[in-house]
């Protein structure tokens, strides 16, 4: 029974602990669950570790391989390293939600077949709406009821993929697919609303930016990169999510470019570097897939790291716009450099963890002879330095001086973000110690002199182009227009429009519903009388008390009737 | 209180001549140890001399252009849907 026990439950049972728990107690849950749970992935072997039968479904509530172990271990590092962010500043329930959020994250890593793996994911969209809710404002409230209608929408839509399968093949194995029927692309549709493509991406950039400072660490790293490892799982070599992963980078640059909100900079720029990793799953050859677990487990790192020193200027600013932040450097050096490193890493320059792990990519792209994705991902790369690796620590920590002398980090948010840098840089330095847990065995050189003077080229010069094209990117107090203006806008307008042009139609079907209405209630007074008659009064007349003779009568016609029927058939 | 703060390092005038001179001769530089290191162009366009350095400028000309004219259409005021909210 031991192999049947995920370790996804240990974080659960954690996430039920931290309300009872109190004090040092309760720390000492959120900062030993993680590790305990670390301790347990690394026990679970590969393969099937048993079957369980449900209903008529050999269930397998376990399944161990070393990209399952791979995506389980940077999530619990995650919830480790976020705990010891949030855990003096979050509240109690906002902590227990993201504990079990990161539960259904890990739960699916796990999972060995398409129910347990529907389990775990419907417990990530439940939970993280619950995060996103503990933002607590009205807008926090609004953006939670939408997202948790694209996650429940999502869920249905997955579903329907699974039963089709399971109807079809009589198999719920989690195995290599192609979507190539309905049920294959409901659940490739699935699948993809998590990892916001296109044409529903606009879930993440409104809702990840409503959350508490420490809510958007733990939702940044999460849903997303589930929806990544389930599409390496079961969609590797697709090549629909080629054009899916690239207009998600293009779409996240702009739209970054376009932001003045520094957490929704951040949530945009999630969007394109998931792109690269849904490219990467398109491509599909070993060195993608490769590149696309590596890249995932560097981007939980640095994006975390990212949205940990966005969460400290909010807390000690309370300000979460580009226009009113600036000058912060003065006063907040561990953030400042901290959030730097994360830049540098998210761009990919040498010496971070992007660096080693973006390449991969690219280079599958290359060794595939595809000219133009890998033209489009090289020019994005140079793209997310200006969106990312420059605006953003930029806006906040350089730019003008807002006059804002805001005290820097509490040690324990600074010693979170010190272990994500030093991680990124670690990855950067010493890339061979990622790469053995990777899927496929590879002989890779992260570093050659050429590629180093390519990217350095590449990344300094759209540096260049930033501080050039700075008075074409000067902030202003807008939001822009995503998809989500089709139900946020559109929509009601729509339902308001339909309303109004089917007015004269409502009208005159209530006015013959009335007059149907009085009729009947007419006739039902002439036969049956009124409905509180005394007993002395004359009744309607079926209502009426008639003689037993003529119920005779009508019994004597009735027979009558009957023995003529039959006997003339 | 900000007219003295902001004569820190960063902020004096000479600094950030000092800081354009110096990320001038670095990106010179980056272009410069192409004639000593060979730049292995997978598709041959991307081996040519300073590639990198156009592609890059270029793209993000390119993408910041675009990121504007999109703009003009895109870009609304910070309240938008809460007006409509109200206007509800």
């Amino acid at each position: 029974m031991p192999d049947l026990f995920s370790p996804a439950l240990i974080m659960l049972v954690a996430a039920l602990a931290i309300g009872p728990a109190r004090g040092h107690v309760r720390t000492a849950v959120l900062l030993l669950a993680p590790l305990l749970t670390l301790w347990a992935i690394w026990q679970v072997p590969d393969g099937v570790q048993g079957t369980v039968r449900f209903l008529s479904y050999n269930i397998e509530p376990v399944e161990g391989s070393a990209l399952r172990r791979l995506f389980a271990t940077v999530f619990a590092l995650m919830v480790f390293v976020g705990g010891l962010y949030a855990y003096r500043l979050a509240r109690w329930y906002e902590l227990a939600a993201a504990y079990a959020y990161a539960a259904g994250a890990i739960g699916v890593c796990f999972a060995g077949d398409l129910i347990v793996l529907f389990l775990y994911w419907e417990l990530m969209a439940l939970f993280s709406t619950v995060v996103v809710w503990c933002g607590g404002t009205p807008a926090a409230r609004a953006a939670g009821i939408r997202y948790a209608i694209m996650h429940l929408l999502g869920g249905v839509i997955l579903k329907v993929g699974i039963e089709g399968v399971l109807i079809s093949t009589g198999s719920i194995e989690i195995r290599p697919m192609l979507a190539t029927d309905f049920n294959t692309w409901m659940i490739l549709c699935g699948i993809l609303i998590n990892a916001a493509a296109p044409p529903v991406s606009a879930w993440l950039a409104d809702a990840y930016p409503e959350s508490s400072p420490t809510g958007s660490v733990f939702l940044s790293a999460f849903t997303t990169k589930t929806a990544v490892l389930v599409l390496i799982l079961l969609f590797p070599g697709e090549p629909v999510l080629i054009g899916v992963g690239l207009f998600m980078v293009v779409y996240g640059i702009i739209y970054a470019l376009l932001e003045n909100d520094i957490r929704r900079i951040l949530a945009y720029s999630i969007v394109n570097q998931v792109g690269f990793m849904v490219c990467a799953v398109g491509i599909g050859t070993e060195l993608a897939l490769n590149g696309a677990a590596a890249h995932a487990f560097a981007h939980i790192i640095y994006k975390a790291l990212l949205f940990m020193s966005a969460g400290v200027v909010i807390y000690r600013t309370g300000k979460t716009r580009c226009t009113e932040l600036g000058g912060l450097y003065r006063t907040m050096p561990v953030t400042t450099i901290c959030c730097i490193i994360g830049a540098l890493a998210i761009s990919s320059f040498p010496l971070t963890s992007g660096f080693t792990t973006k390449s991969l990519i690219s280079l599958a792209a290359a060794n595939q002879q595809m000219v133009w994705v890998y033209m489009t991902l090289t020019a994005a790369s140079a793209g997310v330095f200006l969106h990312a690796g420059i605006k953003f620590p930029w806006f906040v920590f350089f730019q003008r001086d807002s006059g804002m002398r805001p005290k820097d980090a509490p040690w324990n948010m600074a010693a979170a973000m010190i272990i994500f840098a030093a991680l990124c840089i670690l990855l950067g330095i010493a890339p061979q110690w990622l790469y053995p847990f990777l899927p496929y065995p590879m002989e890779y050189e992260a570093y050659t002199a050429g590629k180093v003077v390519f990217y350095l080229q590449l990344l300094l010069f759209s540096g260049l182009a930033f501080f050039i094209l700075l008075p074409l990117m000067k902030r202003t107090e807008t939001i822009s227009l995503d998809v989500d203006w089709l139900w946020r806008r559109a929509a009601p307008w729509l339902l308001r429009f339909c309303a109004q042009a089917l007015q004269p139609v409502l009208a005159y079907s209530a006015s013959t519903w009335h007059s149907l209405e009085a009729l009947s209630k007419q006739l039902a007074v002439n036969y049956l009388g009124q409905p509180d008659t005394a007993d002395s009064q004359e009744r309607g007349l079926f209502a009426r008390s008639w003689p037993i003779g003529a119920t005779a009568l009508w019994i004597v016609i009735l027979l009558s009737a009957y023995v003529f029927i039959y006997y003339t058939d | 209180m900000s007219d003295t703060d902001s004569e820190d390092f960063l902020s004096k005038p000479q600094t950030i001549r000092r800081l354009w001179w110096g990320f001038s001769i670095v990106l010179a530089l980056t272009v410069a140890a192409q004639l000593v290191i060979y730049v292995k162009g997978y598709f041959v366009v991307d081996g040519w001399f300073g590639f990198g350095a156009i592609y890059g400028f270029l793209s993000c000309l390119i993408m910041v252009l675009a990121a504007k004219g999109l703009g003009y259409v895109l870009k609304k005021p910070a309240d938008f849907y809460q007006q409509d909210e109200d206007d509800a």
